[in-house]
C-alpha cells in the first residue's frame, strides 16, 4: 500500500506539472479556486471563451482527452496518467465543465459505435474544444425512466424525420453537435424501440429554449424538434437497438472518476475557521466541530474511494457501480453544508447578495444550486437503486410496463 | 500508487476468515455472551497457533514480524466474527503500548508471552464516566506503588498485565501523567468484572492498593506515549468495526432476499432497498477511511493522528448504522435473542465507546486539521 508514482509516473508528472506551469491561464487561478457549486463565473471574462482557449492549448500540445486515442485527438494514456493530470491540473480543471458530457459521454459512444469516417471527422474537433456536444436523452415524459421517451424518429429514404421534445439538456444553448436517443418503434416494448443518433445543433427545426432554473441561473434547456432531418448515416447502433447503445454511454459516466464531486466540505471549513460567533471562535465551539467531523469523514471517505477505484483502474480492473456512492453522497451533503453555513450566519444568513452576505454569499448561491445536484444525472432514489440491485444482487422494482407496447402504457396517472 | 492490500496481505484475510468461519461460529459468541465462559479460551490458543496474536510483533520477540496491514486485515475478521476474545486489549492497546514505549526488558518479558498466547494484557484507562483526558486521571502513583480505581477497564478481570495511567505530577499538564505496567497476577491489585454492554467482550473494575509497578516510558511522557497508543489502536479497531459493519450488512441483506411479505422478496420494496444502499455507503466510506489509517499506520506517516481520528469516526459511525438497520430489516425476529442481530448491535455500540466516543474523536479530528491547516 503506498501512494508512490512509479519512476514512469513520476516523469509523467514533471512532465504535466511543467506543461501547465507554462501554459494555463494563470489570471484566474485564485477566481477558480474561489469558485463553488452555484457560482462559477468568472469576473471580466467570459468563461465559456477562457475554456475553450485553454482546451484548445492543451490539445495542441496533445494534453486534451489523454485516454483517447491519438488519432482522435487524445494521447492515448493510461487511466493512472489521466488521473495524474487531474491532479496537476487542479482548479484549471474546473474550465473543463462545458466539455464533460461531450468528452465522458459523447465521445465515447461515437467510438463504439460510429463508422471510421465519422470518427475522424467529428471526435479530434471534440477533443480539442472547438465543438462543442450535448447529450439529448431526458424528456417531459421520460426523466428517471429514460426509456419512457417519446421523441419520434420515422425512417424517410435515407433520411429520419425527428419530431419531439428533450428538456435538461446541459449546454445545448452553446453545443454545436449532440446524441439523441428517440423513439424508432412505439408498437413494441419501451426498451425495444428506441435508436441513437447524432445529429448538428444547428439543423433546420431544432429550437433551444433556456430553462430558468429555481436559482435563477440557466445550465439547461428544453431542446424542440420539428421535421429535424437526420441522415442514416448518423445512427449509432442498430435500429430499435438504442437502448443498448445508451447504456454504453452511462457506463462511461461512470468510468469518467477521478474528477472528485463537489462536497462543500472545504468551504464550510475555511468558512468555520474565520467566522467569530457571540461565544467566541466557531471552530472552536462543541457543536460546529461535530457537525465538522461528520462531514469531514463524508469528504475524505470519498477521496478514498475514489483512490481505491483509481488502483484497481491501474492494475486493469473495471470499477464498477460502487463508484454511485460519490455522487450520492455529495449530492446531500452539499445541500445540508449550505444550510447550516446559513444557519451559523443568524438571521444574516438570509441575505444573499455578493457585496452584503458573509463569504460573498456563496452559500447562500450553493444552497440555491443544491436541490439539482440531487436530481442531475440520476436522482438519489435512481443511484441507491443502482446500488441495491448491482452492488448488494437486491432484486429490481416491479416494472408493470416491461412487456407492454410503449403505445399502451398509461400516460396519466389520475382520470 | 498502489492503495489496496497486497495479494499476500488478501490471503491472510482469507486465510483467518476461513479459520474463524471454523472455529468462531455465532455459537462460540454466544456462549461467552450467555455467560458460560469469560473468553473462548480454545480460539485464543488457536489464533496463537495460526501465528495471528504476534502478527505485527518482531521476530526477535516470538512474534511473525509481518506488520501492520497484515494486523489490520486480521482485525477486519475479528470484528466480522464478533470474537469473543481479548485481542483488541492486547494486542491494539497492550501490545502497541510496549512496543512504543517499553524498555527492552519488558519486551522479552511480555511480547513473546504475548505472542504465544499465554499473556493476556490491557490498557486501564478511564476511571469511571467521561472520555481519555489529563485530568480525568487521579490514579496516584509514587515510590514505584499505585492507589486508585480504574474501571471500565476492558478484559480487566481475564487479564495477566495492564498498562496502566497514573498521576505523577499536579502542575495540570499533560506531563503529570506517567504510564505503568503491572503484574496484575503479583498482588496488589483487586480485579472485579462489570456487567457489559456487550458481554461477549468483558469489563473489569480495578482496584490498585499499594501495587508495586514499573514505569513503561520516561516519567512525564506518559499522556504522549497514550496518544499515539490510542491512534495506533484506533485504526485496528476501526478495521474490526468496518468488519462488523459488513456482516451487518451481509446478513440485512440476505435476510431481505430470504423473507417473503405481500408475495414478495422484502428486499424488492424500495423502503428495504434503499435502507440497505445506505448502509452500503457507510460501510464503503469507512473502509476508504480506514485503508488511509491502515497506510499512515504502516509507514508511520505524519498524517496519522488525523488518519487515525478519520478512521475511528467513520468506522464508528458506519457499524453503528449498519448494526440497528440489520435489524430494522430483520423486522420482529431481529429483535429476538434467538437471531444474531443484537450481537452486533450490542458489539457496535460497545466498540463506539471504547477507546474515547465519538464526541472525543470528532474533537481530535478537528484539532489535528487545524493544526495542519495552520502548518
Amino acid at each position: 500500500m503506498n501512494f508512490d508514482d512509479t519512476p514512469q509516473e513520476a516523469a509523467f508528472r514533471a512532465e504535466a506539472k511543467a506543461w501547465i506551469a507554462a501554459n494555463a491561464p494563470k489570471q484566474y487561478e485564485d477566481e477558480l479556486k474561489k469558485s463553488s457549486l452555484g457560482r462559477t463565473a468568472l469576473k471580466g471574462a467570459n468563461i465559456l471563451e477562457v475554456a475553450k482557449a485553454w482546451q484548445k492549448k492543451k490539445a495542441d500540445a496533445g494534453w486534451a482527452c489523454l485516454h483517447w486515442p491519438r488519432e482522435y485527438g487524445g494521447r492515448g494514456a493510461t487511466p493512472i496518467e489521466r488521473v495524474i493530470w487531474q491532479q496537476e491540473e487542479g482548479a484549471f480543471g474546473k474550465l473543463s465543465g462545458m466539455f464533460i458530457i461531450g468528452h465522458g459521454m459523447c465521445g465515447p459512444t461515437m467510438m463504439a459505435f460510429a463508422g471510421e469516417a465519422e470518427k475522424k471527422r467529428y471526435l479530434p474537433p471534440l477533443a480539442s474544444g472547438e465543438k462543442v456536444w450535448c447529450q439529448l436523452f431526458s424528456e417531459p415524459a421520460g426523466g428517471s425512466d429514460v426509456a419512457g421517451l417519446r421523441t419520434r424518429a420515422e425512417k424517410n429514404g435515407d433520411d429520419w424525420i425527428v419530431n419531439g421534445q428533450k428538456i435538461w439538456t446541459s449546454g445545448a444553448h452553446y453545443s454545436d453537435y449532440g446524441i439523441l436517443l428517440t423513439r424508432t418503434d412505439p408498437n413494441v416494448a419501451k426498451h425495444r424501440g428506441l435508436t441513437m443518433f447524432f445529429l448538428d445543433m444547428k439543423s433546420p427545426g431544432v429550437e433551444i429554449k433556456p430553462i430558468k432554473q429555481a436559482n435563477g441561473a440557466s445550465d439547461f434547456n428544453e431542446v424542440y424538434f420539428t421535421d429535424v432531418k437526420i441522415p442514416d448515416s448518423q445512427r449509432l447502433g442498430a435500429v430499435n437497438d438504442g437502448w443498448n447503445v445508451s447504456l454504453t454511454t452511462l457506463m462511461n459516466e461512470r468510468m469518467s472518476i477521478g474528477a472528485g464531486v463537489s462536497t462543500g466540505f472545504p468551504e464550510l471549513f475555511e468558512f468555520c475557521n474565520s467566522l467569530m460567533l457571540d461565544d467566541g471562535p466557531a471552530i472552536e465551539d462543541r457543536n460546529v466541530r461535530s457537525k465538522l467531523a461528520s462531514w469531514a469523514v463524508k469528504a475524505s471517505g470519498l477521496k478514498y474511494t475514489s483512490m481505491r477505484a483509481i488502483s484497481a483502474l491501474s492494475k486493469g480492473e473495471r470499477p464498477g457501480p460502487e463508484n454511485s456512492i460519490g455522487k450520492l453522497v455529495a449530492g446531500s451533503m452539499i445541500q445540508d453544508v449550505a444550510a447550516y453555513a446559513l444557519d451559523l450566519q443568524g438571521a444574516a444568513g438570509v441575505l444573499a447578495g455578493a457585496e452584503d452576505a458573509e463569504a460573498t454569499g456563496k452559500f447562500q448561491a450553493m444552497l440555491l444550486r443544491a436541490p439539482g445536484t440531487r436530481v442531475e444525472g440520476g436522482t438519489d432514489e435512481i443511484m441507491r437503486n443502482i446500488i441495491a440491485e448491482r452492488v448488494l444482487g437486491l432484486p429490481g422494482d416491479i416494472r408493470v410496463d416491461k412487456d407492454v407496447p410503449f403505445n399502451k402504457i398509461p400516460t396519466k396517472g389520475r382520470g | 500508487m498502489n492503495f489496496d492490500f497486497s495479494d499476500e496481505q488478501k490471503q491472510m484475510r482469507d486465510e483467518a476468515r476461513k479459520f474463524l468461519a471454523e472455529k468462531c461460529p455465532p455459537k462460540a459468541v454466544r456462549a461467552v455472551l450467555d455467560g458460560h465462559a469469560s473468553y473462548d479460551k480454545e480460539l485464543w490458543k488457536g489464533l496463537a497457533e495460526m501465528g495471528f496474536l504476534g502478527v505485527a510483533i518482531p521476530e526477535e520477540f516470538g512474534g511473525a514480524g509481518a506488520g501492520h496491514l497484515e494486523l489490520c486485515v486480521i482485525a477486519e475478521e475479528m470484528g466480522r466474527a464478533l470474537a469473543p476474545v481479548p485481542f483488541s486489549s492486547t494486542v491494539y492497546l497492550a501490545a502497541e503500548a510496549i512496543l512504543l514505549a517499553g524498555s527492552a526488558a519488558q519486551k522479552k518479558k511480555w511480547l513473546p508471552a504475548i505472542a504465544s498466547g499465554e499473556a493476556i494484557g490491557t490498557l486501564a484507562l478511564f476511571e469511571g464516566k467521561g472520555n481519555p483526558s489529563p485530568d480525568g486521571i487521579k490514579l496516584a502513583a509514587s515510590g514505584g506503588s499505585l492507589n486508585g480505581v480504574k474501571k471500565p477497564v476492558p478484559d480487566g478481570a481475564i487479564a495477566d498485565f495492564a498498562v496502566v495511567t497514573g498521576r505523577t505530577g499536579s502542575t495540570g499538564r499533560d506531563g503529570d501523567i506517567s504510564l505503568f505496567l503491572v503484574d496484575l497476577k503479583a498482588g496488589g491489585v483487586e480485579a472485579k468484572a462489570l456487567t457489559s454492554l456487550d458481554p461477549s467482550r468483558g469489563q473489569a473494575e480495578l482496584t490498585f492498593r499499594n501495587c508495586k509497578a514499573e514505569p513503561l516510558g520516561a516519567a512525564g511522557e506518559g499522556w504522549s506515549i497514550l496518544t499515539q497508543v490510542l491512534d495506533r489502536a484506533a485504526v485496528l479497531m476501526a478495521f474490526e468495526q468496518v468488519g462488523g459493519a459488513d456482516r451487518a450488512l451481509e446478513m440485512g441483506r440476505d435476510y431481505a432476499l430470504d423473507r417473503i411479505a405481500f408475495g414478495r422478496p422484502i428486499g424488492s420494496f424500495q423502503a428495504v432497498k434503499h435502507m440497505l444502499a445506505d448502509m452500503y455507503v457507510s460501510a464503503t466510506l469507512a473502509r476508504s477511511n480506514c485503508y488511509y489509517g491502515a497506510w499512515a499506520l504502516s509507514t508511520n506517516a505524519s498524517e496519522l493522528p488525523e488518519a487515525a481520528a478519520a478512521a475511528r469516526i467513520s468506522a464508528t459511525q458506519a457499524f453503528q448504522h449498519c448494526a440497528k438497520n440489520n435489524i430494522q430489516v430483520h423486522g420482529g425476529m431481529g429483535f429476538t435473542w434467538e437471531f444474531d442481530c443484537h450481537m452486533y448491535y450490542r458489539r457496535a455500540n460497545a466498540t463506539a465507546l471504547g477507546l474515547g466516543s465519538l464526541s472525543y474523536w470528532e474533537d481530535a479530528l478537528i484539532d489535528r486539521m487545524r493544526k495542519k491547516n495552520a502548518a
